[in-house]
């Protein structure tokens, strides 16, 4: 977008006078006020947190490669009471094995709600928005640091503090004997109330882990709010002289609609989640229609926020495509102007579309007809930014470097997972696909290959910055291509499951549902291969330190990070850069 | 009302699917299928055609595109075909029609969708009514007008077996079928209330393309009208606690005459027969409309 002369004015200028604390020194990370040592931990938090939430979801497929409850009932935690009766001899081995079949059920609720919440709230958003977005945020718009460095710091360290609240409500008691909120990552009341118990004790939960999981589910958002507000005011104040809000680059453009959808959307929950808390505690009847509540308004509630939270995950993905594919087209973005705004309509339109997530709720139908109408017009910006990224690589001299193998991909398969959420939009045909692995398809193929595309491709792209090391382009090509075929065997089979009428959430199925279920495990194992080499790509680039120079990319890499050195100096910009418009712009 | 649930079931099965009966249809998934269950109701029929002739050619049209036009550049503008890069990021032209035909294509969508929702949200005049209730883990059904009601639970691994060791026309199946399922009469508007006692539970037929959230406090109300007689199954479809997956919906269509049969063997009186108890509503089927 700009040409810029910060050559001299960040790297040069700053190196001698950079006062770069040990890594080892834990007050460098405990007090941080550095917008790129706090990127670094959003960036290693997500990963650690993508490794349990993955392996909850490995769990989940195992269980599911064959029909019936075979595996999680090895797994469960059997309570002292059940070992107790057993070695009395008042019960038998078979009846253990009921007991651990039924704990298995719960058991499986549990790892579909806590594997969607990591994945959501610990990985996604940490590593797109915490991650990248604090590291090369201030670096793209020539700021020095984030408007409020000591807010970014406790923007992190709440994180780690949600996530040990949303473990401890794993491991505590949930509904009844078994631990865990075992409700989906949507939290439906009355499910996740606790008015429950007498005859049917375990479709509430009447113990705490939904409690904590609450209290987690605010910290997370209290952090993540804080983080918002970070950002705007760093990109509506701090950008280097001569960066207007149109010579941003795209990814902070991006990251600007992000937080702003985080800002609006994220009270709403937490008014929801308070909701929950009062009517488990205090005996309010928001959700209760026996006290005149409405557990429909519960929904209404978390969709408002839930659908601009999907568009959330995978926006700062939008951003960071959009700079790979120009990077390595050698070529400017195409339709600079459109694609920005394309994002901010996706953002504003994804505010009044939240109930096609409800269409079974029994709306009516003049409502169904807006939201299906609403719904479909998203797909108008969607195909803009497809098309775009296809007419910048146009005419562009591409270099099929990792990053943009991954950004190729996620162009592909974003639009398989975006025309299936046409389908879906349409209510009449989602009575069938609702609640079905249908949906699971379509919201893993924007996600799981979708986001998580987006983030290694990020990720590749900038770790030569971030660390100052290249990695083994032969390492981290042969993980792009394991995954790509690995998730796409996981999901793509998931249509027919959906299709055919398998519904979402159930620990066990039909024997006619199998073969893909067994097809979909094998893809699983494949991609779990690809992690694995994902994992050995950093250690072997950690240790083998081959140095990246200030810009491993060439011409096309022309935003301001690319000009200084890599890593950055602790300290960049004490002297700001100056933006000129680009000629010909 | 009051009977040996098992016998009676036994023998209603024995009537309702004696020999010689045309059991023709199942609604249930077939191993390894990729596409949607055997239509069994002239919406789930509109659904399919919607899905199939419209919305399919149209999202399978636009990803091909899109994976073509990737290869395309691919190939035609890679390093080597093309070293140097051009500059252009304008052109006013194809943004026009990169806009303008998404819309267009989602105008025929929208065309051909809200037909669709109006048929299915439509409750046309019906014959029977039918209440459905979810509780955590099973179904519990009614027919207000005919005076019955029962409740329907997971049909045990022993029970199947014993089940299909008699060679039964139509095997039991596992996780789809029930201690007693529901009759309805084929060729007939029911119009079906659903509701539940606890927490949300989903009343879900695939092959009626009926799916509709059971939630206490409020009863929500679909329809269906089966084409022909047969077995037709559906699984709660919203996650409602532990035994979620363990509250399968069973529907057996049988003629009418074969309905009222049942309804008698229940307990329950068909309009126009001499009243048993209350509630005999003559009308109700000289209204029957056809749909
Ligand atoms: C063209 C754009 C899109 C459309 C029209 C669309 C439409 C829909 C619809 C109608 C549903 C509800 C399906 C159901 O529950 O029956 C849905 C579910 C979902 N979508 Fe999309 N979607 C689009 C893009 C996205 C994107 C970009 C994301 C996130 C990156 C996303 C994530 C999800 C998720 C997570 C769910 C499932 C939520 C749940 O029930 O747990 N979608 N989508
Ligand atoms: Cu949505
Ligand atoms: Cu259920």
């Amino acid at each position: 977008m700009s040409h810029h002369d910060a050559a001299h004015a960040g790297g040069a200028h700053d190196a001698h006078g950079d006062h770069r604390p040990s890594i080892y020194d834990p007050r460098r990370w405990l007090f941080s006020t550095n917008h790129k040592d706090i990127g670094t931990m959003y960036l290693v938090f997500a990963i650690i947190a993508g490794l349990i939430g993955g392996a909850m979801s490995g769990l989940i497929r195992w269980e599911l490669k064959e029909p019936g409850i075979t595996f999680l009932p090895h797994l469960v935690h059997v309570p002292h009471a059940i070992l107790e009766q057993v070695r009395l001899g008042v019960m038998n081995a078979d009846q253990l094995w009921a007991w651990k079949v039924d704990a298995a059920k719960h058991f499986y609720d549990t790892l579909v709600t806590y594997h969607g919440l990591i994945m959501i709230f610990f990985m996604v958003m940490p590593a797109m928005i915490g991650g990248f977005g604090n590291w090369f945020v201030p670096l793209m718009i020539g700021a020095p640091d984030m408007a409020f460095p000591r807010m970014n710091n406790i923007s992190f360290w709440l994180l780690p503090v949600s996530f040990t609240l949303a473990m401890i409500s794993f491991l505590v008691p949930g509904a009844g004997d078994h631990a865990g909120f075992g409700g989906g990552w949507t939290l439906y009341a009355p499910l996740s109330t606790n008015w429950g118990g007498g005859a049917t004790p375990f479709s509430y939960h009447d113990g705490p882990a939904m409690d904590f999981l609450i209290l987690s589910l605010h910290i997370a958002g209290a952090s993540s709010i804080l983080g918002a507000i970070n950002f705007i005011t760093t990109i509506f104040n701090m950008r280097a002289p001569g960066m207007t809000l149109h010579r941003m680059p795209l990814f902070v453009w991006s990251m600007l609609v992000t937080v702003w959808l985080l800002v609006l959307s994220l009270p709403v929950l937490a008014g929801a989640l308070t909701m929950l808390l009062t009517d488990r505690n205090f005996h309010t009847n928001f959700f209760n229609p026996a006290g005149g509540g409405d557990p429909v308004m519960y929904q209404h509630l978390f969709w408002f926020f839930g659908h601009p939270e999907v568009y959330i995950l995978i926006l700062p993905g939008f951003g960071m495509v959009s700079q790979i594919v120009s990077t390595f087209s050698r070529k400017p973005v195409f339709g600079y102007l459109g694609m920005a705004y394309a994002m901010v309509s996706i953002g504003l339109i994804g505010f009044v579309v939240w109930a096609h997530h409800m269409y079974t709720v029994g709306m009516g139908l003049d409502l169904e007809a807006y939201f299906i109408a609403a719904t479909m017009v998203i797909a108008v910006p969607t195909g803009i930014k497809i098309f775009s990224w296809i007419a910048t690589m146009w005419g562009g001299s591409i270099d099929f470097k990792v990053p943009m193998l991954w950004a190729i991909g996620f162009i592909f398969l974003f639009t398989v997972g975006g025309v299936t959420g046409v389908v879906l939009a349409n209510s009449g045909v989602d009575t069938s696909f609702h609640d079905t692995y249908y949906v699971v398809a379509h919201f893993h193929y924007v996600l799981s290959l979708g986001a998580v595309f987006a983030i290694f491709g990020g990720f590749f792209y900038w770790i030569p910055k971030m660390s100052g090391y290249r990695y083994n382009g032969f390492l981290a090509g042969l993980q792009f291509w394991i995954m790509f075929i690995g998730v796409n065997i996981v999901f793509f089979p998931q249509h027919f499951l959906g299709a055919q009428g398998m519904p979402r959430r159930h620990v066990d199925y039909n024997e006619a549902y199998q073969y893909w279920n067994n097809i979909s495990t094998i893809g699983y194992l494949i991609t779990a291969v690809g992690v694995l080499v994902f994992l050995v790509t950093l250690v072997e680039m950690f240790l083998v330190k081959r140095k990246a120079g200030a810009n491993p990319w060439g011409e096309g890499a022309n935003t301001l990070e690319w000009s200084l050195s890599s890593p950055p100096p602790f300290h960049q910009f004490n002297e700001l850069p100056v933006i000129k418009p680009e000629a010909g712009h | 009302m009051k009977r040996g649930a098992l016998s009676t079931i036994a023998a209603g099965a024995a009537a309702i699917f004696g020999a010689g009966s045309a059991l023709a249809a199942e609604g249930a998934p077939t191993p390894g299928g990729v596409h949607f269950q055997e239509p069994a109701t002239a919406v789930m029929r509109d659904i399919v055609s919607f899905h199939d002739n419209w919305l399919m050619p149209i999202i399978v049209g636009v990803s091909v595109f899109v994976l073509a036009l990737l290869l395309w550049v691919i190939v035609r503008f890679n390093r080597r075909a093309n070293p140097t890069p051009r500059k252009f990021t304008h052109n006013l032209l194809v943004e026009v029609i990169w806009t303008i035909v998404p819309v267009i294509i989602l105008v025929v969508i929208a065309s051909q969708s809200f037909p669709l929702i109006i048929k299915e949200e439509t409750i046309p005049q019906s014959e029977y009514t039918l209440k459905v209730t979810g509780r955590s883990w099973s179904w519990a059904y009614e027919y207000p007008d005919l005076g019955v009601s029962f409740t329907s639970s997971i049909l045990s691994d022993e029970d199947i077996a014993a089940r299909n060791a008699g060679d039964p026309e139509v095997p039991a199946r596992r996780l789809l079928s029930t201690t007693e399922p529901l009759v309805v009469p084929v060729g007939a508007n029911v119009h079906v209330l659903v509701t539940s006692e606890d927490v949300i539970h989903a009343w879900a037929v695939p092959s009626f393309g009926v799916k509709e959230d059971a939630i206490m406090g409020r009863v929500n109300e679909t329809w269906f009208n089966v084409d022909s007689p047969g077995v037709y199954y559906g699984q709660c479809s919203e996650l409602c606690g532990k035994d979620h997956a363990f509250m399968p919906i069973e529907v057996r269509a049988v003629s009418r005459a074969e309905f009222a049969e049942w309804v008698v063997a229940q307990g329950g009186t068909m309009p126009g027969a001499p009243a048993v108890g209350a509630g005999g509503e003559p009308e109700a089927a000289a209204a029957a409309p056809t749909r």
